[in-house]
């Protein structure tokens, strides 16, 4: 088991996941250094989720490893899911729960204070709202709410599923200055996506994973390769 | 700690659960009216005969409490799974057997009610009167919701992410029931007459030796079956 410090975020390698008799992921290697931002790119199914799901611990793979920071993301999961911020791209959040009952929630969960339900509330706008069920709120807000639920605590490699989905301009802005944060401070993130403009000036590379493949003949949508994946 | 924070982590899903359940009101209203139908329903079946009907009252209970309470371990799950809320639950650190303790409690405060207004019902509808035994009957059927609830939510957790949940639950359940049953029902019957057999305290032993051996079972495993 590592000490959990590497040179490398996110580490995948050769990783591959089968469901039923259907190969999603066949050999996909990637990496992800501390202080970068990866866009995961490609066609519905090609398996952007899949390999998310995995390094958040929530999928088990048929094949290959995944390491997050050194870490294991099979043999050291509790662990791994102690460093991750994993959004799904479901916002799931509790329907007959205030928008606060659900961070109250979340806080008790990851083991944080109830003081930072509030801030991180007022942080991504839904003050005002704190104490409406979640039934009433627009994609967007759930959106919203899901993204302060994620910011409850910093973790240091964030792993998003299209995280832009039914998000005004103003929560494209918000998003991005949260993960801009997280990145400052040494945090990592791969952000599944299928158009590159809202995470324009946010993202540093492009992967583009083709059948299961990460695809090297893509060119990097960004700019150049920085030298690894 | 890490044991207290364990320990908030099961308080925060039960307490979750326990709103969420209060909220909707589909659903302990829901359980409970159905825990009654079915006592009605039993109690028509055996007719006006007085002694009959007091004969197959701790029957008629169990078998209500039984198929009100499937209802009750689909639902706890359900919440999860309508909402997409499993994913993040699974995510979050700490160990799996908080999950399930936590859904545990839950469903044991939302069972005990609904058993609460089932006996009720049944001491009215089937004419039972109350014995001096009272507090060991509390007992007995304090192991039969202890047992009831061990297994249900463990199975309950195994089928929610099946398509045909709401019929793979009764099918895995109800022969794994089968001990709880029995077990519950002989040692109520022997309560509620004069146990002149003596027979009450072997199934309460069995009962609660049952329970036991299916809590640390159903706690080892779950982790592997949230997972699969």
């Amino acid at each position: 088991m590592s000490n959990g410090q590497s040179d490398r975020a996110i580490d995948v390698s050769g990783l591959g996941k089968r469901f039923g008799a259907r190969w999603v992921l066949r050999g996909t290697t990637l990496a992800v250094r501390p202080g970068e931002v990866v866009g995961l790119m490609g066609q519905n199914g090609s398996g952007k989720s899949t390999i998310l799901r995995i390094v958040a611990t929530l999928l088990k793979p048929n094949a290959g490893t995944a390491q997050v920071n050194g870490l294991n993301v099979v043999r050291d999961a509790t662990a791994v899911r102690a460093q991750v911020g994993y959004l799904a791209h479901t916002p799931g959040l509790y329907d007959d729960l205030t928008a606060r009952e659900n961070l109250k929630f979340a806080a008790d969960m990851l083991g944080m204070p109830a003081t930072v339900v509030d801030a991180s509330l007022e942080r991504v706008g839904l003050a005002r709202v704190a104490h409406e069920r979640v039934r009433g709120f627009s994609a967007g807000m759930e959106r919203r709410l899901a993204l302060a639920r994620l910011f409850l605590r910093t973790p240091t490699v964030l792993l998003l599923d299209e995280p832009y989905s039914n998000l005004d301009a103003a929560g494209v802005e918000l998003i991005n200055s949260l993960i801009g944060g997280i990145v400052r401070t040494g945090g990592a993130a791969l952000v599944a996506l299928h158009e590159l403009a809202p995470a324009r000036g946010l993202i540093d590379r492009t992967l583009t994973l083709v059948e299961g493949r990460i695809d090297a003949a893509r060119p990097n949508l960004v700019g150049a390769a920085a030298g690894v994946a | 700690m890490a044991w207290r924070d364990d320990w908030r982590r099961v308080r925060a899903i039960a307490r979750k659960d326990l709103t969420t359940e209060l909220r909707t009101k589909a659903g302990f209203n829901g359980v409970a009216a159905l825990g009654v139908t079915i006592l009605i329903l039993l109690g028509l079946a055996l007719g006006p005969d007085g002694a009959a009907l007091r004969n197959a009252a701790v029957g008629a209970v169990w078998l209500a409490t039984l198929f009100a309470g499937v209802l009750a371990f689909n639902r706890s799950f359900q919440v999860e799974l309508e909402s997409g809320a499993l994913e993040p639950l699974l995510q979050y650190p700490g160990p799996r057997w908080t999950i399930f303790a936590g859904k545990l409690l839950g469903n044991l405060v939302f069972v005990t009610a609904m058993v609460a207004i089932v006996v009720a019902a049944g001491v009215v509808l089937f004419g039972v009167g109350i014995p001096a035994t009272w507090p060991t009957l509390v007992g007995v059927i304090a192991l039969g919701v202890v047992g009831l609830v061990v297994l249900g939510t463990f199975y309950a957790s195994m089928s929610s992410r099946s398509r045909a949940r709401e019929v793979l639950l009764p099918m895995l359940l109800f022969p794994m029931l089968v001990p709880v049953l029995l077990g519950a029902t002989t040692a109520s019957k022997a309560l509620l007459g004069a146990d002149l057999m003596h027979e009450a305290g072997a199934w309460i032993r069995l009962l609660a030796a049952y329970d036991l051996v299916f809590l640390i079972a159903t706690f080892v495993a779950f982790e592997h079956v949230i997972e699969s």
